[in-house]
């Protein structure tokens, strides 16, 4: 192994600017002559707009325009889209309304785009938007998910009866119907999978700039995928055509799926920096990322699980409302669908599954993929399902599983929901976890805290999650509106360093370093020579981005395809040199050789010989410079099992999360320091989750109640514990590196472990986030129904 | 418009502000670093933490005119001589940070918290660093580089 190759600990090259204050976040970023943006938004959740007079705003100080909606349909800037078509049971397309970056004649939730103030300085079209008068006539609202479809709730869109974008099915009713029949025990739950604001440290921010004289636009803007964002300003918002557009997504402070999306401001940003000729900044404050960035989750679920006398799953059942907030965001009509309930079979042979999903709209901020999207509500369902069902069937909740496992002889394995798996050894990660949580000696430990007045639970989560986003034909034909390959463009320079670039972004995952290990490791070049540059419409091949934990698995596979062709051009360049038939040239460790003589050429020799042609084979192309596209096989199909165990104090309804042990199949690692803190990452966010964070909106009024980190709990240092981390690979057999993925497993896995170790400690169903009211409440409230 | 002077990372700096102007603007705006983080309006998440004579400060919470004549230190100053301080090279080595964005200011309250306790429990140390939110990391590798990096500092 290379000291810096594929497996190693290698530290970070992207660490020394970004500890040393030297990182280009998007507020880093001014150019010549720049003014600044602020954005009038709705103060109400649901109302209509008589109209906006902007005139006073206009001669405040310093304000170079007030925009508005009116003005942005009159230039024909699109409404902004969502790329993935849903149909009803009944075969219906999805109902999606009109989304217009600057409202027209309606707002639809607290933060809805009004106007955009452009001002040379922020606190000039900060105080100027002040000053802009929007005459609204206020409607009732509704933001609750559950009763958004209920008789007489405020209608939202005019032209969607009853706030109903899709009422979804996946598999068949009638024959789960039937299989529940011969039950032998149900068990069935109410779940309310709670709303969550992703909170990315780096707010989103946009700085747009025209040039009169070529007519290009370039946009800086907070994206995980920067192409896909310079596709849609063109080909659906119409804001620049895609040759004259740039799009530049620099470092970026966290995304967490929040940065996926085309949102109104930058799109507004971009527009107004034409027609006021000037380069215009736009930052987020941290109060507007609260209202208007894409939120997640937000499921109320029923769902049951059907078992015969052995504890067999021999039928599952779930009936979801999801929120989508007041419009459709980019992906929003995926998630809670195509990537939920596919994933409902969990690790498990339950032979039949049926689904159905209504998403609802409200007078929220739309909804859209947030870390794991769809999985982890899935994730949730399942293992919440199976850990109540062995409590009631008196089974040990580690044996339901064993007894359930897809065994390992029956990959690939195809689920009744879709998804082939193309492998997976999950009792042997199931072991390893349970001797991680030293499982054998809980009852000493629950013993000892009920001694100290205590009580200590524990909680399983055995997860699968499908990464590797995706086959494009797949996809295509579950209705999404894209291909999901990857490109990557490997390019020798003439004195033997290596350019690679990526369609990729990191905004934390790491891959400068990641994807580095992996050609300096492949191609045998030293990795301090190897330089990865992504985030930049202008530099390197089109490529789709970074979610869906589909970097490596995607992106690492087209990289690895770049290197087999720059291996076979070498080879011919080679033999040519050293005077051998090609076939006869091996390749390893950085040389050609000549099989079977000690005759060779490095690599970087190579790179020069392409370069500078002189002694060269007839008929080849110069230089050294590979692009593939890589369309992946299948999903990938992480999976591990994570045990929480916590205690709770009865008196205050505090929960300690005493001990977290995860064990991931990740197939194979390039970097275990950088996965082991995406493991972390994931983790934090699923116990803010669980314990903490939950996005609250006003039922009455409409407007954010957790609008502010004094209002959202974020997870801080001293609400988590230490984690224990255990490796489990099973190599995936379908891509070059047989990885899977791991940025959303921690946050898929943790919500279930956390609460089914939770409602273990304290003997009752609960809801997320078990916050130390709600539990002492739900504690109080059982011994009082006791008493 | 009233003047502010000030030493920034051993620099003499002087310039105009209004009176609403914030530290962090001045140190990012006026002076250009932009090392110094905004990650939030609610002096919440610790993003802006700098030195002022010695101790670490919400940069986003103080104005610019509060700093007047006083002796400030931002991330870009904690490194000397083209040498990390010890709790850059902590965190570099412990992957105590994956997006970048919060480490200027966890670096920053790290260093301040090891010179008020050279040797801080995994407890302090989580206990401390409340005022610095993460989004990245779940703590755990923030945890180990501060106690490498208290180790390095000679605590
Ligand atoms: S910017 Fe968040 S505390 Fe200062
Ligand atoms: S490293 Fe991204 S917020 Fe801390």
């Amino acid at each position: 192994m290379a000291d810096n190759g594929i497996g190693t600990r290698t530290v970070r090259k992207e660490d020394q600017r970004f500890l040393t204050g030297k990182g280009n976040y998007l507020d880093d970023i001014n150019r010549p002559g720049q003014a600044y943006a602020y954005f009038v938004r709705s103060p109400y959740a649901n109302a209509k707009i008589n109209g906006v007079d902007t005139s006073a705003a206009a001669a405040a100080p310093g304000v170079v325009a007030v925009l508005t909606g009116q003005e942005m349909a009159a230039d024909g800037i699109g409404p902004l889209i969502c790329g993935w078509m849903i149909s009803s049971k009944d075969g219906s397309p999805m109902n999606a309304p009109a989304h217009p970056a600057l409202a027209v004649d309606k707002v639809n939730y607290v933060g809805d785009h009004v106007a955009i103030v452009v001002a040379d300085t922020y606190n000039q079209a900060k105080d100027a938007a002040e000053l802009v008068e929007v005459d609204y006539d206020e409607l009732p609202s509704v933001t609750d998910t559950a009763g958004a479809a209920a008789a007489g709730a405020p209608q939202i869109h005019a032209d969607i009866p009853g706030n109903i974008c899709y009422d979804w099915e996946l598999g068949d009713k009638a024959v789960v119907d039937e299989a529940f029949s011969k039950a032998h025990h149900v068990t069935s739950l109410d779940m309310i999978n709670n709303r969550l604001i992703p909170n990315a440290m780096e707010p989103r921010a946009a700085v747009a700039e025209y040039d009169p004289g070529t007519e290009d636009m370039t946009l800086y803007t907070t994206s995980q995928n920067p192409h896909v964002c310079r596709l849609i300003m063109s080909a659906f918002l119409q804001v620049a055509p895609e040759h004259k557009l740039r799009v530049i997504a620099p470092d970026v402070g966290g995304g967490f799926g929040s940065k996926i999306f085309v949102y109104a401001e930058e799109t507004a940003t971009l527009w107004a920096s034409r027609r006021v000729n000037r380069p215009i900044k736009w930052v987020a404050e941290r109060s507007e990322s609260f209202l208007s960035d894409a939120h997640g989750r937000d499921h109320v679920t029923h769902a049951e699980m059907a078992m015969d006398e052995n504890g067999k799953f021999i039928a599952m059942r779930v009936s979801t409302i999801a929120n989508l907030g007041a419009y459709l965001s980019t992906f929003a009509s995926a998630v809670p669908t195509y990537l939920y309930a596919t994933l409902l079979a969990g690790q498990y042979t339950t032979p039949v599954i049926y689904a159905e999903v209504k998403g609802v709209y409200t007078n929220t901020s739309p909804v859209d993929a947030y870390r794991g999207a769809g999985r982890p509500e899935a994730t949730y369902v399942v293992e919440r399902l199976v850990e109540n069902a062995a409590r009631e069937m008196g089974l040990d909740p580690a044996e339901i599983r064993r007894r359930n496992f897809i065994p390992n002889d029956a990959f690939p394995y195809e689920t009744p929901v879709v998804h082939t798996y193309d492998c997976g050894d999950y009792p042997k990660a199931l072991e390893e976890a349970l001797k991680l949580a030293d499982y054998d000696g809980l009852a000493a430990r629950k013993a000892d805290a009920q001694s100290r007045g205590k009580l200590r639970g524990v909680g399983l989560s055995a997860y699968i999650e499908a990464c590797g986003i995706a086959p494009s034909a797949a996809v295509g034909a579950l209705g999404g509106g894209v291909g999901l390959w990857e490109a990557a463009q490997i390019r020798f320079n003439p004195t033997g360093n290596v350019t690679v670039l990526a369609g990729t972004h990191s905004h934390g995952q790491g891959h400068a370093t990641t994807f580095a290990q992996v050609v300096a490791d492949k191609l045998g070049v030293p990795y301090e020579n190897v330089e990865v540059v992504e985030g930049d419409t202008d530099k390197g091949p089109f490529g789709m981005g970074t979610y869906g934990s589909r970097s490596i698995a995607v992106g690492g596979s087209a990289i690895m395809k770049a290197a087999d062709k720059i291996i076979e051009k070498g080879k011919k360049i080679a033999a040519h040199a050293l005077e051998a038939a090609e076939e006869d040239i091996e390749f390893s460790g950085g040389n050609f050789s000549v099989a079977g003589t000690d005759k060779a050429m490095n690599i970087g020799e190579v790179a020069f010989a392409a370069y500078v042609p002189h002694n060269y084979p007839e008929g080849l192309e110069p230089g050294l410079d590979e692009t593939a596209f890589y369309d992946p096989l299948n999903f990938s199909f992480p999976s591990g099992v994570h045990i929480a165990e916590v205690e709770v104090d009865p008196d205050t309804g505090v929960v300690d999360i005493i001990k977290y042990s995860a064990v991931d199949d990740f197939g194979n690692v390039i970097n275990p320091m950088i996965v082991e803190g995406q493991v972390h990452g994931g983790i934090a966010q699923g116990v803010g989750q669980a314990l903490l964070e939950g996005c609250v909106y006003d039922d009455d009024s409409g407007q954010l109640v957790t609008g502010s980190y004094m209002d959202y709990a974020m997870p801080r240092a001293d609400d988590l514990p230490s984690i224990d981390i255990g490796m489990s690979p099973v190599p995936s057999p379908l891509n070059p590196l047989g990885v899977k993925g791991a940025g959303e497993a921690g946050a898929i896995a943790s919500p279930a472990a956390v609460i089914n170790a939770v409602t273990d400690a304290i003997g009752a169903d609960i809801d997320m986030p078990a916050t130390p009211l709600k539990v002492w409440q739900t504690l109080n409230s059982a011994k009082a129904a006791a008493e | 418009m009233p003047t502010v002077s000030m030493s920034v990372n051993g620099k003499q700096y002087s310039g105009e502000v209004e009176a609403r102007t914030l530290l962090s603007q001045f140190i990012r705006d006026q002076l250009g670093l932009t090392g110094t983080h905004i990650g939030c309006d609610t002096s919440q998440c610790g993003a802006c933490v700098v030195h002022v004579d010695g101790r670490s400060v919400k940069s986003c919470t103080t104005l610019a005119l509060q700093a007047d004549g006083a002796d400030v230190t931002t991330i870009e100053g904690l490194a000397k001589d083209g040498q990390l301080h010890p709790m850059q090279e902590a965190f570099r080595e412990n992957h105590g940070l994956q997006c970048g964005f919060c480490t200027p200011g966890m670096v920053m309250s790290a260093v301040d918290l090891v010179n008020n306790n050279p040797n801080p429990s995994e407890e302090t140390i989580r206990e401390n660093l409340d005022g610095n939110i993460c989004r990245c990391t779940g703590y755990h590798n923030i945890v180990k580089a501060v106690k490498a990096g208290a180790q390095g500092m000679g605590g």
